[in-house]
């Protein structure tokens, strides 16, 4: 079973304390959640870097030079 | 150093390694806290050799935003931001892929951690690893509760502490 370190700053003494069943799954289902933050975190940036992309590639059918697009942003 | 600066308490890790470092009961009698840490996970984080640094404050799980600036030797750098997420960014300890026996150095300061503000938290960390992919973090959080800091808790994105991880709590006085 994965332990804890609790350093008691009124005392000064540090215990190794095992996790309950119940810490052990509340931090698997932390990780989860996190992954899932993370995850739609970097969806959203990639996103927001394809549609600047693709703006681009429109500006640029449509004639204009890259100068040109480089001076919208 | 000036007397205003009290190292707190102490902790290593064992041989036995551990899931989190905790510092509980802090006195409110500070300005600040300063936290310097060096960690290493004994988990593996898929395709880097770095993971990141938990930091939950009074055992709450909510209210946490970050604003992140990163710097990785053969990846490039760039930001990332958190909105409403359970824990805040303290920074990146090293995983059991970097080099052996390399660990993180990380400082996370707090100031006004007593008031009955909301609290900010800010960090600066690096990992150490004889490979292009160490990282170096600076980050801004927030954690948008009233409450004054009483507990620090330090977890790991994966695995446990290594042994010889290590942490200090500093208090701080303004005179």
């Amino acid at each position: 079973m994965p332990t804890k370190l609790i350093v008691d700053c009124s005392t000064g003494v540090t215990t190794e304390v095992e996790l309950t069943a119940e810490e052990v799954a509340q931090r698997e289902a932390d990780a989860v959640a996190f992954a899932e933050i993370k995850a739609a975190e970097e969806a959203a940036a990639q996103a927001k870097a394809d549609a600047k992309a693709s703006a681009q590639a429109k500006l640029a059918a449509l004639g204009l030079t890259p100068d040109e697009i480089a001076a919208l942003n | 150093m000036a007397n205003t600066y009290t190292a707190i308490a102490t902790v290593t890790v064992g041989s036995g390694g551990a899931s989190t470092i905790e510092f509980t009961s802090i006195p409110a009698t500070y300005t600040d806290l300063n936290v310097l840490a060096s960690t290493r996970s004994t988990g593996d984080q898929a395709s880097v050799n770095y993971c990141q640094l938990r930091l939950e404050l009074n055992g709450n799980t909510s209210n946490y935003s970050d604003r992140l600036l990163y710097g990785i030797g053969g990846l490039g750098a760039g930001s990332l931001s958190y909105t409403n997420a359970y824990v805040t960014w303290a920074g990146a300890s090293t995983d059991s892929t970097a080099t052996a026996s390399t660990f993180s150095n990380v400082s996370i300061y707090i100031p006004n951690y007593a008031s009955s503000n909301n609290k900010s938290i800010s960090s600066d960390g690096v990992t150490e690893s004889n490979a292009t992919n160490s990282i170096l973090t600076l980050d801004a959080g927030l954690w948008a509760n009233t409450s004054a800091i009483t507990s620090l808790k330090f977890t790991l994105e994966i695995g446990n502490f290594a042994q010889y991880s290590t942490a200090t709590l500093y208090g701080i006085k303004k005179n």
